[in-house]
């Protein structure tokens, strides 16, 4: 057989045609990526430069102290980081545990059976949900259904209903659930990766010694997932922190001038009785044995002003009104979760749309200098969790 | 007896545990139900009123005028030109950063942009609705002023622009997961070939990883679809009909939250009407996760 056509023998060595424009534009493409990168972290830094010209003159320590006014000038974030603090210290009350406990249960006990798959799915899904539907649900579920007496179930007894009901509605409670709902997904999330990261023979271990499931669960290996979980703990209450459109929808205030909790020397209103939407006794006639703690004036349902002393006891028509002046130990009581859960409330997210929505440039100022202090948090606390992640691969070698 | 006592008690507490720890994972499923149970219900109440069919084709929305119109296509035009916009800047932008991190840039390099870049995510969205309108809007309005184009200080474009920032790192950084999956012998096979790291990226590297980064994609569109505040505050809350980006436009999320911010007129169709429009906002967004999670079925390579 004759060889018809040998091809000759190639020159590797030899540069193939065109190299030099591939290879140049490899190297302009790296230039393209860097581009890229630098166009997402200038956002960044334009957005806190943007944000500290317009406001950071605003960044007082009066602008923590005071209420929000009318009067720019003195108008502060008082009311809305007070709001804002007791709404996370509700949410992490709630979503720290479910979280933890949930992303426990899909790692270490969840069989594999449908339930479990509708868990994983629901889990999944609840990742992807705009938090403007968390927020309609919580106006259908804790506002209008918890929120009003005459829907709770007819056999609780009627103080018991109206407690409740009186904890729901607008309150910082529902606010609070509402964004521990949101962020459950995260801390599953999270607490799932960190107990998968543990090895298996740790678990092994504990359990050829004797261990029950939950005891090597407690002892061996949520000692060792607690940083991972403490991480997403961290970024899911950064974003409740700064989320605000559901708790507009739940009826966050926009304008404030109050606290839920009491300070020393703050005016102090109780209203006697059940009262209407006027601020009117219920009923009239009905009377309630009151025992005064502090002295002030008490205002009768036909305004007439009446002075009392402590240690009175008085026998006081619905639709009057004791007001005195708290002391410490009325400041420390209000510290009770039962006195400022079921308040309205607002939060610092509402308080800087409130002022972004206003045309006069004063207020955009107040709105900058808010947005500085919750960029501060939130990028502060996001720090925190990065370095944390950081550290925790660097220092566990399984 | 003693023994016998303790080992009960054990055996209580691993029964009481696990007791728990299902109903804790049992609450995602309850909220689930919950979301879906109110914006049905309430929606129920809604369409006894509105038909479905003007709800879907009517092309106004104008539900506090004395003759209201409910038709949901204003709304969702204001929702998909935001999104449109914020897919064009975050897309581009995502994926050159992905590409870039994954196959060009060195260890050190990566391990301090991809966290840097995720604060970006971490940002609260009143901050970015608030740079929206008074840094972006202002330089675009400078911008396009030369060319004729007078933009209003209420539009969707700066507003999509700045969501479009906001979503980069969700699509960078899982892009970014999903191409360094992609194994090494692949890419190696390809140098071995002669190919560059450009060539070896397009061709080899992101046609691997496509699921991963079709997934990427349409979840950082589906965080834009349910944005609220940076459309609200900067894209304006006024319904109609959006056929650019220059235009002011209200999106469903945008007038949801409008309603929600006056005194919410419990009962009423108005009050309906939002459960309704949040009930256009789930289909979508459900619609989307499901997309998603069929392409990444459909499309994946397993290795």
């Amino acid at each position: 057989m004759a060889v018809t056509d040998v091809q000759a023998v190639r020159d590797i060595t030899a540069r193939p045609p065109g190299l030099g424009a591939r290879k140049f534009k490899d190297s302009a493409f790296i230039v393209w990526g860097i581009i890229a990168t630098i166009v997402g972290l200038g956002t960044l830094v334009t957005l806190v430069t943007d944000l500290a010209h317009d406001g950071g003159h605003r960044v007082t320590s009066a602008f923590f102290t005071s209420f929000p006014s009318s009067e720019p000038a003195l108008a502060g974030i008082l009311s809305a980081w007070v709001g804002s603090l007791l709404v996370i210290a509700t949410t992490a009350l709630f979503a720290i545990p479910i979280g933890i406990m949930a992303g426990i249960y899909l790692e270490e006990y969840a069989p594999k059976n449908p339930i479990t798959s509708a868990i994983e799915i629901a889990v999944n899904n609840l990742a992807g949900v705009p938090s403007i539907l968390f927020g309609l649900m919580a106006v259908g579920i804790f506002v209008q259904f918890l929120g009003n007496p005459n829907k709770w179930f007819g056999f609780l007894p009627e103080g018991v209903r109206e407690a409740g009901a009186h904890l729901f509605g607008q309150s910082i409670l529902t606010a609070g659930i509402t964004l521990s709902l949101l962020i459950l997904p995260v801390v599953i999330v999270a607490t799932r990766e960190a107990v998968r990261s543990v090895p298996r023979e740790m678990r092994h271990g504990a359990l050829a010694v004797g261990a029950t499931k939950w005891q090597t669960t407690q002892h061996h290996v949520l000692p060792y997932a607690l940083p991972g979980v403490v991480t997403g703990v961290i970024i899911g209450i950064s974003r409740a922190l700064g989320e605000t459109a559901p708790l507009i929808m739940i009826g966050g205030l926009t304008f404030v001038a109050f606290l839920p909790i009491t300070r020393p020397g703050d005016a102090t209103f109780e209203t006697i009785g059940m009262l209407d939407e006027y601020g009117a006794a219920v009923d009239p006639n009905a009377t309630e044995t009151v025992h005064i703690t502090h002295d002030g004036v008490v205002v009768l349902p036909d305004f007439t002003e009446r002075a009392v002393q402590a240690g009175q006891t008085l026998e006081l028509p619905h639709g009057s009104s004791i007001q005195s002046t708290a002391d410490w130990g009325d400041a420390i009581a209000s510290w009770n979760p039962g006195h400022w859960l079921g308040q309205e409330f607002t939060v610092m997210p509402i308080q800087m749309f409130n002022w972004t929505s206003r045309p006069q440039a004063e207020f955009l100022e107040l709105a900058a200098a808010a947005g500085i202090v919750l960029l501060a948090i939130t990028l502060l606390m996001n720090g925190t969790a990065i370095y944390l992640r950081y550290r925790l691969r660097k220092s566990i070698k399984w | 007896m003693e023994r016998d006592f303790t080992k009960k008690k054990v055996r209580w507490i691993e029964r009481a545990m696990e007791g728990s720890l299902f109903l804790a994972a049992a609450a995602a499923i309850a909220v689930v139900l919950g979301i879906v149970y109110v914006v049905a219900s309430e929606s129920t109440k809604f369409f006894s009123h509105v038909s479905v069919i003007e709800f879907l084709t009517s092309t106004t929305w104008t539900p506090l005028f004395d003759n209201p119109q409910y038709g949901i296509a204003p709304l969702l035009t204001g929702t998909f030109m935001s999104t449109i916009v914020a897919l064009a800047v975050a897309v581009p932008l995502g994926l050159l950063v992905a590409i870039y991190l994954s196959e060009f840039a060195g260890s050190r390099t990566r391990e301090t942009i991809k966290p840097t870049l995720e604060l970006l995510a971490a940002v609260p969205t009143v901050v970015y609705g608030y740079f929206a309108l008074l840094f972006v809007t202002p330089v675009l309005q400078t911008w396009l002023r030369p060319f004729g184009i007078e933009l209003p200080s209420f539009n969707l474009l700066s507003a999509g622009i700045v969501m479009g920032l906001m979503i980069i790192p969700y699509i960078a950084s899982l892009s970014e997961d999903a191409m360094r999956a992609v194994p090494r012998a692949m890419r190696e096979g390809s140098y071995a070939m002669g190919a560059t790291r450009l060539e070896t990226s397009f061709r080899v590297v992101v046609p691997a990883a496509v699921s991963g980064v079709v997934g990427a994609v349409i979840l950082g569109m589906s965080r834009a679809i349910g944005e609220t505040m940076i459309v609200m505050v900067a894209g304006g809350t006024q319904p109609q009909m959006v056929t650019t980006p220059t235009q002011g436009g209200a999106t469903v999320t945008a007038f949801i939250a409008q309603v929600a911010l006056g005194d919410l007129p419990f009962g009423t169709l108005e009050y309906n009407s939002i459960f309704a429009a949040g009930l256009a906002l789930l289909v979508l967004t459900l619609m989307f996760n499901f997309v998603a999670f069929w392409l990444q079925r459909r499309y994946r390579e397993a290795y």
